[in-house]
């Protein structure tokens, strides 16, 4: 059989679109739509910060570090408490050295030595991952390596990341980083682990004083959802249009 | 759990309030990688000028230009590589492209870009391979067998140069490098898109920022493609006055064409220009006029800390200063060169600018981070985000295109009318 190489195209091509004839009866999800198949989770997890409770001893940082295997000795991790003094003059000073982990035994911030006569206010804001309704690190994620599960929290896949930073800088929050010894991306994922076993997260567990709370948004009767439902809470940073899930009780304008 | 490393630690000096996780998670290769595929896309340009628009002026400068675009190529991933924390689950994006993400197609854009360059050339050189091959037929020796192969393999058996066949080669020069143009821009304004659809980042986020991207990438082309231009032919001119003196007729005659050619290919490095510099100050003019929440950490950025690298070094010394000195006096060869150089330097002072800057400032709003550039490499993270691998980077383009010059000659094959050829 002679066959020119035109006729070869030729023929190739042809068998190309009938082999992906076939093909076309198989039908694409949108991820919505998969979504939609897979059954509705009765769980949203969502997380409550009380900082008119807080007292800035940073045992949460301590525990969440411990928990997650996030090296101790590093500044980064999954969650942090910040300062906040507002002096008379209506300026503001923050820090949170090691995230807070030792708590805030210096009276200087920023190098800085404020005078308490001068103080107008001050208290501290524990952060962690918002776990966004409409995350914009799972928005970047070049390779779907970091995913929001079925109750509302975002996860990194380490196997899969490839490390690019994308992620990391999508997030307004600052919640991401890359894991010391992992090399991949990683973040707060409300201790997952914990919370699916019907554990609390390691840093509710650890605070004294109830200042962080976990619940389950789709549970009317939880505590927390009462809470964020007949009070006034807030949230960081809303005008980025992430729908952050982390409430805030008792949040001032100075935050950032 | 050992061998701990706090990514950007080592080159991020923080300053005021900064979150415990920030630091310059992107550094100089992310500087290096629009700055290489600007490059790619901008040489691409500019051979595209002739194939497409029928500009005869560029005609020489057109096919090296498309050889150059091919060298760059590869060096246009190497940035990526290099930054990447996991180098070797570099094609997972490939595997599990996540079509929300920016980055998820730059392996389609980045190979579809490729196979027309590469087809692009094949089409142009075709007529050359066969002859080389069938001038080597009767040669002995291993290398001229080598040499045969080689050539063999170029021409993918396609030896048929009658009139017809070279036509129709012509017209696909011609639809390819139609198809490359928007291609070429797509892939680059693309990489503006991935800065510009930060919405964390106050300085990244414009729709302006792909079309700024592009301009200044054909800028950064042209300007490059000018300078190896330059070099090659003053080093044609050197060899030819070593060989026949500095009176010869064809010391002259390249001369001649490199002056010529040097001046056209001005005129367009002037006219983007223009676009490019006018962008970037609508951008500039737009955020001082709003002033949104985050002008005043990124004015203080602007106007202060980054000052020098901003109004200085990239508009001053690498728009300014050259723009003037294509535009007024006499066109010499030395003075183009620097102006071109210039260029070259401020597009880069750009793109550190933009990527370098976009992390100079806080996600607070209340701080800033100043990134230190690692020079002395002390392990492999700091070779890699420092000064020695940003030089590998720019290094390479050079080395490639001197072995593909070998096979596929830019310069001397098919400048009809003044033959410079000395083989």
């Amino acid at each position: 059989m002679s066959c020119s190489r035109r006729d070869f195209l030729r023929r190739s091509i042809k068998g190309g679109i009938a082999a992906s004839l076939p093909l076309s009866a198989f039908k694409f999800l949108s991820p919505a739509q998969a979504k939609s198949l897979v059954r509705e989770s009765g769980l949203r997890w969502v997380f409550l910060v009380d900082t008119t409770k807080c007292v800035g001893c940073g045992l949460c940082v301590k525990a969440c570090k411990l928990e997650n295997e996030v090296p101790y000795d590093v500044p980064v991790t999954r969650t942090w408490v910040e300062r906040y003094v507002v002096t008379k003059d209506g300026k503001f000073h923050a820090d949170s050295p090691m995230g807070g982990r030792d708590g805030f035994t210096e009276q200087k911030i920023d190098e800085q030595e404020i005078p308490p006569e001068e103080i107008a206010k001050a208290f501290f804001v524990p952060k962690l991952c918002n776990q966004c309704e409409n995350p914009a690190c799972v928005q970047v994620c070049p390779v779907g390596a970091t995913f929001q599960t079925p109750e509302g929290v975002v996860l990194v896949d380490r196997t899969w990341c490839i490390g690019c930073a994308y992620c990391i800088m999508a997030c307004p929050y600052g919640a991401r980083f890359f894991h010391p010894v992992y090399r991949v991306a990683e973040k707060c994922t409300f201790c997952y682990h914990r919370i699916s076993k019907g554990m609390k997260t390691a840093c509710v567990q650890a605070c004294p004083f109830g200042a962080r709370q976990i619940g389950n948004f789709k549970d009317e009767n939880d505590p927390v959802t009462k809470t964020i439902l007949t009070q006034r809470v807030a949230v960081l940073k809303d005008e980025y249009g992430t729908k952050p899930q982390v409430y805030y009780i008792g949040l001032d304008s100075n935050v950032r | 759990m050992s061998d701990i490393y706090v990514h950007g630690l080592e080159w991020t000096v923080k300053e005021l309030f900064t979150y415990p996780n920030e630091f310059i998670y992107w550094s100089v290769q992310i500087v290096m990688y629009p700055y290489m595929t600007g490059l790619v896309a901008g040489a691409f340009v500019l051979s595209s000028l002739y194939h497409v628009f029928g500009q005869e002026d560029l005609k020489d400068m057109a096919r090296f230009a498309l050889v150059f675009s091919l060298a760059l190529l590869p060096v246009a991933t190497m940035p990526l590589l290099m930054h990447l924390q996991q180098p070797f689950r570099a094609l997972n994006p490939m595997f599990t492209p996540h079509f929300t993400s920016a980055i998820a197609a730059f392996g389609i854009v980045f190979s579809t870009y490729g196979m027309i360059v590469l087809s692009e050339i094949w089409f142009v050189y075709r007529t050359y391979f066969v002859e080389q091959y069938l001038a080597l037929q009767g040669k002995t020796g291993a290398a001229n067998t080598l040499r045969r192969l080689v050539y063999a393999i170029f021409t993918l058996g396609a030896f048929d140069t009658s009139e017809a066949a070279v036509a129709k080669d012509h017209k696909a020069v011609k639809i390819l490098a139609g198809v490359g143009i928007p291609v070429a821009c797509f892939l680059h304004g693309y990489a503006g898109f991935i800065f510009g659809s930060v919405k964390a980042n106050a300085l990244w986020m414009s729709p302006l920022m792909p079309v700024i991207f592009i301009m200044s990438a054909v800028v950064s082309g042209i300007a490059l493609c000018m300078v190896t231009y330059i070099v090659i032919m003053e080093f044609k001119k050197f060899q030819a006055t070593l060989a026949r003196g500095r009176g010869d007729e064809s010391v002259q005659i390249i001369g001649g064409v490199e002056t010529d050619v040097i001046r056209k290919a001005s005129r367009y490095l002037l006219g983007f220009m223009v676009a490019a510099i006018s962008l970037e100050l609508l951008d500039l003019i737009f955020r001082g006029y709003t002033a949104m929440k985050s002008w005043d950490i990124l004015r203080s950025v602007m106007y202060g800390k980054d000052f020098i690298n901003i109004f200085v070094l990239q508009y001053g010394i690498g728009n300014l200063l050259p723009f003037f000195m294509l535009l007024i006096g006499r066109t010499t060869i030395r003075k183009t060169a620097i102006a071109c150089l210039l260029v070259l330097f401020g597009v880069f002072m750009m793109r550190w600018n933009v990527v370098i800057g976009g992390q100079a400032f806080s996600l607070s709003f209340a701080g800033y981070m100043h990134y230190k550039l690692p020079i002395i490499p002390h392990n492999i993270e700091t070779f890699k985000e420092g000064l020695f691998g940003a030089l590998t980077v720019a290094v390479t383009p050079f080395v490639i295109f001197y072995v593909l010059n070998k096979f596929v000659p830019a310069m001397n094959y098919g400048t009809n009318g003044a033959k410079l050829s000395n083989n």
